[in-house]
């Protein structure tokens, strides 16, 4: 899963398989971290707040 | 008592009749959890299982739920890639099914494993020829994606949108769903296809194996496109029976019937993939394995070729003529009929590539098994229904599944 | 890792079906040999362990031409194309391996999480999971064989074609200051079991072994040779219904011996 684990090997298997997981990986932490601060800061500025029911 | 959680404008029923379902449900639940522990505590010495059959009723259960979840992933992807405006309106319940899959999916594997402790293996050793390896990083990433579609329900309950934070958080999440639903549609298309290539890939087993293209046997691409195809139906009947349940309309007809003619073309072109499969491989691949296609449907006290009418005529080929035309979507009956049958195409087809693989006898002097599994088998297998029932019972009351609902049940004064 | 001087080597097998009586002595030889754990009640077949079993072949046929074969079936330590062996390819954990170097599909059990797919794959039911944590009978475990490890509930174990003492054998070669190995330094205990002396082992890739011509033998086969599994057992039997049984033959799609497949 990672190359310093001792089975690595820098093959294409590995690169392309482990490549497409990092790939989905990635965007998912940056998508889920984009929305996470961005609601940090959008209720630093007192968005949201006035919604009342 | 509850009514501050209950979304404004709709009507539940009283708590006491909420919890008196739940209570019921639950003690099946717990009697699969009895069931969970006795395999962990005791070991897979409590099933059925054998030398023989090493996947089993398990297996077969994750490859049905999983291919009953692509109602998730394929509505997803029509609408937010595709652009099919009016399925936002189950989209929120296909999610949640969803979500009950895969989460089931995945139970069931920590307790098919012999080891459920060094699960974690088949990450960290990841042999990455295997077509299981890929289904283990691709369901696990997809259930990911699917708990964060379902996060920003959770957060559009009454009492947590009053919290400036998750009203914003839920905000932000719609915004970028589309980003989540494309990786979501790839993710699925992976692991639904690896699914199907775990049983393609098996050159030793003239049953399951399957030529095919590059690394992917044929089975990977008709596993994709059957989840693609009946996932969406299922979707549909648990629609449709929590409307029963609730006695409410839910969804209107024309989102619905939007899904159903979809699904009824995936399930025409599928339907025809499968039989030039079926044909390839009883008049090429299994004679040059050494068998012709009655050996695999007979000699046998069940697998006979009735399974394989079942399969691709009357769970395929007619509920796919129903979809397709108008009137048979039209008609609640037949369209209901034609969901529960495309339900039951699939999961017998994950059923005949898991258990049928397993019993057909591939060395002359070897003979046919036959497997019935143990009362813990059923308990756990039953187990991840209760717990979908339950789930969906509670995010029903306190969530905002159905955008609809207001609308088609407005309360009077 | 290669060893510069050493050539790989392809360990296999030749039984002699025509000289094996079914007397099971393999089968004993073998369970005390790796430590093969057993239950209190051995009548249901399906989920004890038999590394090596002997399977009984019969031609179907009533008296006076009724006959009977008896079938040794280890692990057929198959190589399939380029080590892809069915189950070395499908195991999700790298947990059994094809060796290049001797030709022995190995089993890791410590991390073996018991997925099963490797049963799945074998067609031969070489492979067997440890349903049970294994229990040895009250002073049976001093007798266990030190050099093998036992196995825990929940992975599963195989026929290693007694790697333990190809280990055993070339670590004492080295000490002597050796590389090769000679043919009677390395046997396994199923081949020096048998009475009849129906079981040769050996290098296939050594002229000097007597396995290298024995496989060649005009009535040698091997187990579905067709699948494209590719073993590394091979049986001899003089008699032709034998031989076929040892694949699924179609009238019109292959004649016997001939591999029109090859995967
Ligand atoms: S006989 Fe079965 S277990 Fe042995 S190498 Fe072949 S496929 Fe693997
Ligand atoms: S049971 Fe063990 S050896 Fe077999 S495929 Fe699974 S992890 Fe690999």
């Amino acid at each position: 899963m990672f190359p310093f684990i001792f089975e690595w090997m820098w093959d294409m298997s590995h690169v392309v398989f482990m490549g497409g997981l990092w790939y989905a990986l990635t965007i998912i932490g940056l998508g889920m971290t984009y929305c996470i601060l961005k609601a940090a800061v959008d209720t630093a500025q007192g968005k949201g707040s006035h919604h009342h029911e | 008592m509850d009514s501050a959680l209950i979304p404004k404008g709709v009507r539940r029923c009283s708590i006491g009749q909420f919890a008196l379902f739940v209570g019921v449900v639950g003690v099946v639940l717990l009697w699969g959890v009895f069931a969970m522990l006795l395999c962990w505590i005791k070991g897979l010495n409590q099933t059925n299982m054998n030398d023989y059959y090493g996947f089993a009723l398990w297996i077969w259960a994750d490859l049905a739920v999983i291919a009953l979840g692509g109602g998730a992933f394929f509505t997803g992807f029509l609408r937010y890639i595709i652009g099919k405006d009016e399925l936002k309106n189950i989209i929120n319940y296909a999610v949640l099914i969803g979500f009950i899959c895969y989460s089931s999916a995945l139970l069931i594997l920590a307790i098919d494993i012999g080891q459920p402790l060094r699960g974690w293996f088949i990450f960290w050793h990841a042999n990455v020829h295997s077509m299981l390896t890929e289904v283990a990083f691709c369901l696990s990433c997809y259930f990911g994606v699917l708990t964060i579609e379902y996060l920003p329900l959770i957060l559009e309950n009454r009492q947590l949108d009053k919290v400036p934070f998750f009203h914003n958080l839920s905000h932000n999440l719609h915004e970028v769903m589309a980003v989540f639903a494309a990786t979501g549609a790839f993710l699925s298309f992976f692991h639904q296809g690896s699914l199907g290539g775990v049983a393609g890939v098996l050159f030793g087993r003239p049953f399951a194996y399957r030529e095919g293209i590059f690394i992917w046997p044929w089975t990977f691409f008709l596993f994709t496109w059957s989840a693609a195809a009946c996932g969406p139906c299922f979707t549909i009947m648990i629609t449709r029976l929590t409307e029963k349940i609730t006695r409410k309309t839910l969804v209107k007809q024309n989102v619905v019937e939007l899904l159903a003619k979809i699904s009824g073309w995936m399930l025409l072109t599928y339907t025809i993939a499968k039989i030039i499969d079926t044909w390839y491989w009883a008049a090429v691949s299994a004679p040059a394995g050494g068998f012709w296609l009655m050996d695999f449907y007979s000699n046998n006290p069940l697998y006979g070729p009735w399974i394989l009418i079942t399969e691709v005529l009357i769970c395929g080929a007619l509920p796919a003529c129903i979809l397709i035309t108008k009137s048979g979507r039209k008609n609640p009956f037949t369209l209901m009929i034609a969901a529960v049958l495309a339900v039951i195409g699939v999961s017998l087809n994950r059923w005949v590539m898991v258990l049928q693989v397993m019993a057909v006898p591939v060395m002359s002097f070897d003979k046919w098994v036959m497997y019935s599994p143990s009362w813990q088998e059923v308990a756990t297998t039953i187990l991840p229904v209760a717990y979908g029932v339950i789930l969906i019972a509670i995010s029903h009351r306190y969530l905002p599944i159905f955008p609809q609902e207001r609308e088609l049940n407005p309360i009077e004064n | 890792m290669k060893k510069e001087h050493s050539k790989a080597k392809k360990y296999g097998m030749v039984i002699d079906l025509d000289k094996c009586t079914g007397c099971g002595a393999c089968m004993v030889a073998c369970m005390a040999e790796n430590n093969v754990p057993f239950k209190k009640d051995e009548s249901n077949k399906l989920d004890s362990i038999t590394w090596l079993r002997v399977f009984k072949l019969t031609n179907g046929k009533s008296f006076p031409d009724a006959d009977t074969c008896y079938l040794p079936r280890p692990c057929m330590h198959c190589e399939g194309e380029h080590g892809h062996a069915p189950c070395v390819s499908v195991c999700p954990a790298t947990a059994t391996d094809y060796s290049h170097e001797t030709g022995i599909v190995s089993q890791i059990y410590t991390r073996c999480f018991g997925c099963r797919y490797c049963m799945a794959a074998c067609p031969y039911h070489a492979r067997y999971f440890n349903w049970w944590d294994p229990v040895w009978p009250e002073g049976m475990e001093k007798l266990l064989n030190p050099n093998v490890s036992v196995r825990m509930r929940g992975v599963v174990e195989k026929c290693s074609f007694c790697f333990h003492r190809y280990q055993a054998a070339k670590e004492k070669a080295y000490y002597e200051g050796r590389q090769e190995l000679e043919e009677d330094e390395y046997q396994t205990a199923c081949t020096q079991a048998c009475p009849a002396g129906a079981i040769t082992f050996g290098d296939l890739n050594n002229p000097k072994h007597a396995v290298y011509e024995l496989k060649k033998d005009k009535n040698a086969f091997r187990l579905l040779e067709r699948l494209g599994t590719n073993p590394k057992v091979y049986y001899i039997s003089t008699r032709k219904w034998v031989r076929q049984a040892g694949d699924n033959y179609l009238e019109g799609y292959e004649t016997e011996g001939k591999v029109k497949k090859h995967r």
